[in-house]
């Protein structure tokens, strides 16, 4: 099966466009893995509902689940399909058109 | 359209070939218009570099020198760590139009997915539940 790069990036996208989905995975960039307690209890978000986005940001493998102390699953934050999107993302960042309107300053001074 | 993989400029400007040239391919011409410094070994395979003020860095590897018309680089994708196989590939074009040239910069490659990133993000995550749910069914057993 081909990778479908497309797919991974809108999952990306759909994730973050939620506040609390994007709460959810700033904490974990930001500190590390962490259970679902953990994160209900850093963020103004319910724990029913800190496990309602896991599981969908777990089904889109932004987040793997891992073992972690006394048996309780932790949450960790995959970089791989951060990096998808990040790809989409540079290319609108590219900004060509500056870079040409510098050079041809560059060489209408040197003339 | 979907993923953007190649972003296409076409610009004239009103100098010759051999002028546009020297800017695009010589560490002082990169340096005034794109980086801040600039160094660049001009034969295929050889390293090139730019620096920013604000202390970026940009490392690219020269593929196409064909004076006056063609010079190709890659370089990593923005944002990407510098060690990450990925690498767009940008290709100047010049073309002498009367006493100007007509400029065409592609950089393709943005789409790319190399499989193990994808192996990495998809087959993994598989692995991570099954491994996760093999030690749920240990536990409750146990009990």
């Amino acid at each position: 099966m081909p990778p479908d790069i497309e797919a991974i990036a809108e999952q990306v996208f759909v994730a973050l466009a939620d506040p609390s989905r994007r709460a959810i995975l700033a904490t974990l960039a930001s500190g590390g893995p962490a259970t679902a307690t953990d994160l209900a209890g850093r963020l103004p978000i319910t724990r029913q509902a800190i496990a309602k986005h896991l599981a969908l940001l777990t089904d889109a493998g932004l987040v793997t689940a891992e073992p972690g102390e006394r048996r309780r699953v932790r949450y960790r934050l995959r970089s791989a399909p951060m990096q998808v999107a990040q790809q989409f993302l540079a290319a609108l960042a590219r900004d060509w058109d500056r870079q040409l309107d510098a050079l041809k300053d560059h060489l209408n001074r040197s003339a | 359209m979907g993923f953007p993989d190649r972003i296409e400029r076409t610009v004239e400007v009103a100098h010759p070939p051999a002028t546009v040239w020297a800017a695009l391919t010589t560490a002082e011409g990169l340096s005034s218009w794109f980086g801040n410094t600039a160094t660049i070994d001009l034969r295929p395979g050889g390293p090139a570099r730019m620096t920013w003020s604000g202390g970026e860095t940009a490392v690219m590897r020269v593929e196409r020198v064909e004076e006056p018309t063609v010079f190709g680089f890659t370089w990593t994708i923005y944002g990407l760590p510098e060690d990450d196989p990925r690498r767009t590939y940008v290709e100047f074009t010049l073309e002498p139009v009367g006493a100007g040239t007509r400029l065409t910069v592609v950089e393709s490659g943005f789409a790319q997915l190399p499989e193990d990133v994808y192996q990495k993000a998809f087959r993994g995550n598989t692995e991570g539940w099954a491994s996760e749910l093999g030690e749920l069914v240990a536990y409750l057993d146990a009990a």
